[in-house]
């Protein structure tokens, strides 16, 4: 009797201490968000891609993650403190944590973190990205095809190389298949503010657009071009369905999914190295929303084409002849863009009206 | 450059959408101010009216209902307020400040299934012939009826605050709760109604937000309005005619210079964008020359055994 419960609870002891020596194995990933998981748009993508990692690796890691975190000392903070948890991996996912990730990392060189969106990397930094302008090319032909009134609007968050490589890229494709397209751009200056947003999208239809883009996060442009009527507009993105078939036509979305899942398999497998990912439409981490009914099917066709061409590595959103907006020469025939140009890219083709704000 | 772009009616009308939520929200805490009460909460009572009254908005179909639910909800919420500082004695700054964290965290819990829906329209009010009249009637006669409302309350707290006998027990709560207690009137009592008033008129003000400006429901979306109505009562210097006018002052330059920037003016967009809070600032700090300053027991809790 006193045997078997000396061996009971033997095995129960060591039981436990089993169980923390797992716990104590599991691979802990943080992420560092600039939005609310319920924006609908950015964030919630990359949570949604948070929510792969745990439902691939179940157990074996451990995720968490705070939202809201503005650009800036308070992004630092935030990573530090994820780094004193005992985070593995950290993900920051906004460009304007680039220099906090640079700096929190030099004081943690066994933690790994990946910047998104940014340039800047280190034996513990890699940075990775998706080709947004590859999207952008296929809602530019969409966007030039359907406009009526010839002007297309564009909500800019930031003046950065990604805003403005989607900008130009939706420009040159919309200008191919519409000589007469005109772009009003306007500034927004926050990746999210709902009321914001809004205005700005009200705006841009009150002077004359019927084709609204964005780069902002939010819904609300989508809400106020169902209020205006007759107003396309596109998911940034998240696919934005709730708001097909219109006004949402189509949708830019971002699957980070299979990236975070391969790199917290490389840190669990220790094969984790800095690298500098660049995925577009071919490799699946940007995807085109269906094509909605709103849309005839000869422009569909055409959207199609272009993203099909894309996926394949055929054509280049930046294909020369191109000149810059000055008018100087930038692409010969058939040249193609390279990356450290895209990379950096700050400033407008030719043909784009106004300033990028410096 | 393309002025002409620029519809001056156009303009004034949707500036005038975008001062309405500040405008009630700073109007309901200028009531609560007045009553000696510091309510720093107002970001999250404006969140959590937005989410109250999206939600009865699309669960009964009726956006006037949920412009209702929004004031009980933003009361509600200010009763925790009015507790925890008017009869815990807790700091009221302190208090404030985490009514709002409160808020933010409780309106994106209750709000998760509601992302993505889509609000009942709040129908535009249209009386023949004054809405047809060219240039005024879009600027008069063509907007949403609380957008009416947010004027008519203005000038109502004005006469209430200046003639009436309400309005001077308000004022002399909030100046020297001590005498007011003395000569017999229930400081406590006012001023919890001043702050569940003050509480309503944020929820108002945040469901205008989700359901006439944007409309939708996203987490977050007041996105500072509630602190910039709390600057607004200040540099108002306490005054309901100065809030509207620095109300419209700042929703008039947000839009006016999205509305530059699409026409392509050539000024650098940052200066644009730090204009509305510039100009606001600079007006009001001029219109706060004069020194009718803040109530003299602003922000002092009152026990009647001191």
């Amino acid at each position: 009797m006193k045997l078997t419960n000396l061996l009971t609870s033997a095995a129960v002891a060591l039981g436990l201490a089993a169980g923390a020596a797992l716990a104590e194995d599991k691979t802990k990933v943080g992420f560092v968000y600039v939005g609310p998981v319920g924006d609908g748009g950015w964030t919630y993508e990359h949570d949604q891609g948070r929510k792969a990692v745990e439902a691939e690796f179940g157990d074996k890691v451990e995720t968490v993650y705070v939202e809201n975190v503005a650009e800036g000392p308070d992004a630092e903070r935030v990573m530090t403190q994820m780094a004193l948890e005992g985070a593995d991996l950290i993900f920051t996912t906004s460009f304007g944590y680039m220099d906090p990730t640079i700096n929190v990392a030099k004081k943690f060189p066994n933690v790994k973190f990946e910047h998104a969106t940014g340039y800047k990397r280190a034996e513990n930094v890699s940075t990775y990205s998706a080709r947004f302008y590859e999207g952008r090319a296929v809602q530019g032909t969409i966007a030039g095809h359907m406009t009526e009134s010839n002007i297309i609007g564009y909500i800019g968050s930031y003046p950065i190389p990604e805003v403005i490589r989607g900008i130009n890229s939706a420009y040159i494709h919309a200008k191919k298949v519409n000589p007469d397209v005109q772009f009003k751009i306007v500034w927004a200056f926050t990746w999210f503010d709902p009321a914001k947003e809004a205005d700005a999208a009200k705006v841009l239809i009150e002077q004359g657009a019927d084709v609204i883009l964005q780069h902002t996060d939010s819904t609300a442009p989508q809400a106020a071009a169902q209020n205006a009527g007759n107003v396309i507009t596109f998911g940034q993105a998240s696919d934005m369905a709730e708001y097909a078939p219109k006004p949402r036509v189509s949708s830019i979305i971002d699957d980070w999914a299979p990236y975070y899942i391969a790199r917290t398999k490389a840190v669990m497998d220790g094969t984790w190295e800095s690298v500098d990912t660049w995925d577009g439409i071919g490799a699946g981490m940007v995807g085109i929303g269906e094509i909605s009914d709103a849309v005839p099917a000869d422009v569909k066709e055409a959207a199609l084409a272009i993203k099909d061409s894309i996926a394949d590595g055929s054509y280049h959103p930046f294909t020369g002849p191109l000149k810059k907006q000055d008018g100087s020469d930038w692409l010969a025939e058939g040249e193609t863009a390279d990356d450290g140009t895209l990379a950096g890219m700050n400033f407008y083709v030719e043909g784009l009206e106004g300033d990028i704000p410096q | 450059m393309d002025l002409s772009a620029i519809n001056p009616v156009l303009l004034i009308a949707s500036l005038m959408v975008a001062a309405t939520p500040l405008l009630l929200a700073a109007i309901g805490e200028l009531v609560v101010e007045k009553a000696g009460v510091l309510n720093l909460g107002v970001e999250g009572m404006m969140i959590v009216g937005a989410i109250a009254g999206f939600a009865t908005a699309v669960e009964s179909g009726s956006p006037f209902l949920g412009f209702i639910a929004a004031a009980i909800a933003g009361a509600a919420l200010s009763i925790l307020f009015a507790i925890l500082t008017q009869f815990a004695q807790a700091n009221q700054v302190a208090s404030g400040l985490s009514l709002t964290l409160f808020g933010l965290g409780l309106s994106a819990l209750m709000g998760q299934s509601y992302v993505g829906v889509k609000p009942p329209r709040m129908g535009d009010i249209h009386i023949p012939v004054l809405s047809d009249l060219p240039v005024i009637g879009p600027i008069l006669f063509g907007h949403d009826i609380i957008l009416y409302f947010g004027i008519a309350l203005t000038a109502a707290v004005w006469w209430v605050l200046k003639y009436s006998r309400l309005g001077l027990v308000l004022r002399a709560v909030g100046e020297n709760h001590d005498a007011a207690h003395a000569l017999g009137y229930k400081v406590l009592k006012i001023r919890l109604m001043a702050i569940m008033f003050g509480g309503a008129c944020a929820g108002l003000g945040g469901a205008y937000i989700s359901l006439i400006r944007v409309p939708q429901w996203t987490e977050g979306m007041t996105a500072g309005i509630g602190w910039i109505a709390l600057a607004l009562v200040v540099f108002a210097s306490w005054k309901p005619w100065r809030a509207l006018l620095g109300a419209y002052l700042f929703g008039g330059v947000t839009v006016v210079q999205l509305n530059l920037q699409a026409a392509g003016v050539a000024i650098p967009v940052e200066y644009l964008a730090m204009s509305p809070y510039l100009i606001t600032i600079l007006v009001l700090v001029i219109l706060s020359a004069d020194k009718s300053s803040a109530p003299a027991a602003l922000g002092r809790n009152f026990h009647a055994s001191r």
